[in-house]
């Protein structure tokens, strides 16, 4: 039996009378993509916060690779091997584009208490830096600041900075939106790949793209998890037809 | 006409030491001591540069540590021109006119304060950590004011300019290199601080606290180290400012010394490096210029400071440098 890497256990969150997470479980088993969905609203985002550190469940527990993290920090989460991108790109944007995937070398190696050595002429950093970078094909932009980088390319950069993390895990909320349809298609093909890697939890309105990549689909509307399991179970399924997908998505 | 910063920084740091040579070729001692004072304001300006530019914290309260550091020298030199000894409640001290052990004691003090400060204020943000800095500052302002033993509101005379080894302070010229020199070791230690992993994770903390948390770092922590790094270098300011006046009162606490600090920032360009160090050169130069003119100087340089807001955001550094600063 394979242990999960993430392990959510009934997690509940309520802001007043809204139920935004209502007793959610689900796991994340090594080198599978488990793809999240759910209409708008549903509670993903609630859901991510949760896992991430940013915001607090009223009761449950988030177990990362076997530890108890519920009441760990975000960044002490990321120590525990959580690789986060972002569904609104956080990045440094004044900086340059391989100088924000040095701060995630800097955050992987814990050399961020070093004061005197310049850091952007440390060649093992660097090193593994441009590698990232050159993984997600941003080579040409490297000295450019992320101001001036597409939409697209952001995302690209967020998927390169969680690389620099060697995380055990990854957490992507909706990494194609903004892409383009070759975008779409080129971030598919990377993240099929990356699963060998580290697994994925993704979270993403394209359904071409979960239906495509997902091992696992879990279903979320109103906070509940009313269905999980393979692209085909999910698109047999009855329940969430009905109130997730309608009848005007053909799958 | 622009030049790389690199060259303009050079050009600006090589001024000071030219006025001061100049001066001291044309016999004009007090010229020495206003290009003193400057580098004295400036390197205070330059401490809070680390806090308020790279890492986007706006203290309103640096005065307490440049305070706190004029009052180190006031109170050991104090001691040591009475020849009575500190009492510190468990053990007594001795006074000093050491300049070094001085420092020494007046960068640890304020670290220790701005670690206090830093921890209560750095769990706020924006508007809130204005007022927080500021209101530190206003009680040790006001605690100076109706403290007796050093005192109170008139202040604390010093009779003799304390003494660095090999160098006789009291001549204008000598203390002025001392100073100087001073301020190119913190630039050059700003400078490294600025390019190296601390400094990377500090700026983008100010520009995306939640990227530096996404990779494992403590925006808190980051903040903290900085604040604690930048009051120590204000409070070095504060020391060798009460050595150049031989006189210590509470208007080094006072807000408006907090504001002025800002003022230089801004005047020279937010987050360049030797940006604070032309801010207070123009301030000391307009002050000598124009308070002959008017008591009511300050009104131009209000208007000076409201041209470079509105039409030069990257400070006069901005305005004269290609290519960009920290942020602008």
């Amino acid at each position: 039996m394979t242990e999960p890497l993430l392990d959510i256990r009934r997690l509940t969150k309520s802001f007043g009378a809204l139920h935004a997470t209502d007793d959610v479980s689900l796991t994340l088993l090594p080198s599978e993509i488990h793809a999240l969905i759910g209409p708008n609203g549903a509670g993903k985002s609630t859901l991510i916060q949760q896992i991430a550190g940013g915001l607090a469940p009223d009761a449950g527990r988030v177990m990362l690779n076997g530890r108890d993290v519920t009441d760990l920090s975000t960044a002490e989460r990321v120590k525990c091997g959580l690789g986060r991108t972002f569904q609104i790109s956080a990045l440094a944007m004044e900086n340059t584009v391989l100088q924000n995937a040095m701060l995630g070398t800097v955050g992987a190696t814990r050399s961020v208490w070093r004061f005197l050595t310049p850091i952007m002429q440390d060649g093992q950093l660097r090193v593994q830096a441009e590698a990232a970078i050159e993984r997600v094909g941003l080579e040409d932009v490297a000295h450019a600041r992320v101001s001036t980088l597409s939409h697209g390319q952001r995302r690209l950069l967020e998927v390169a900075i969680a690389l620099t993390l060697s995380p055990k895990l990854f957490l992507m909320d909706e990494p194609m939106a903004g892409l383009g349809a070759e975008g779409t298609a080129r971030m598919t093909a990377f993240l099929s790949e990356l699963r060998r890697e580290a697994p994925i939890l993704l979270v993403e309105h394209d359904m071409d793209a979960v239906f495509a990549l997902a091992d696992r689909i879990s279903v979320l509307v109103a906070g509940k998890v009313i269905a999980t399991g393979t692209p085909d179970e999910i698109r047999g399924n009855s329940d969430v037809r009905a109130a997730y997908l309608g009848d005007e998505v053909p799958l | 006409m622009m030049l790389p910063e690199r060259t303009l920084n050079i050009i600006l740091f090589l001024a000071l030491p030219l006025v001061a040579v100049i001066a001291l070729a044309l016999d004009e001692p007090f010229i020495i001591t206003l290009a003193t004072r400057a580098a004295i304001l400036a390197l205070a300006a330059v401490g809070l540069n680390l806090a308020l530019g790279l890492g986007g914290l706006v203290s309103l309260g640096h005065a307490v540590f440049f305070g706190l550091g004029g009052y180190a020298m006031g109170i050991l030199a104090s001691h040591a021109q009475s020849f009575t000894p500190l009492d510190l409640g468990l053990f007594t001290l001795d006074g000093t006119k050491s300049m070094p052990i001085i420092w020494l004691v007046a960068v640890t003090v304020s670290a220790f304060a701005a670690l206090l400060i830093g921890l209560l204020a750095l769990r706020t943000a924006g508007v809130y950590f204005i007022m927080i800095t500021l209101a530190f500052g206003q009680m040790f302002y006001y605690f100076t004011i109706s403290w007796p033993a050093y005192g109170g509101e008139d202040g604390l005379s010093i009779y003799v300019r304390n003494s660095f080894p090999g160098l006789n302070t009291l001549d204008p010229i000598q203390f002025f290199a001392l100073v100087f020199g001073v301020l190119a070791a913190v630039l050059w230690l700003m400078g490294r601080i600025e390019r190296s992993s601390f400094g990377l994770a500090l700026g983008s903390a100010r520009q995306n606290a939640v990227r530096v948390e996404t990779v494992g770092l403590s925006p808190f922590r980051l903040r903290l180290v900085a604040f604690v790094i930048s009051g120590a270098v204000t409070g070095l300011a504060g020391a060798l400012f009460a050595d150049l006046n031989r006189f210590v009162s509470p208007t080094m606490f006072s807000w408006q010394m907090s504001g002025e600090f800002i003022v230089f920032i801004v005047l020279g360009g937010i987050g360049r490096l030797y940006g604070p160090v032309v801010g207070a050169c123009l301030f000391v130069l307009l002050e000598h210029m124009l308070s002959g003119v008017s008591d009511f100087w300050l009104i131009y340089l209000g208007a000076v400071l409201l041209l470079v807001v509105l039409f030069a955001r990257g400070g006069v550094i901005g305005a004269l440098a290609n290519g960009r600063g920290v942020h602008d």
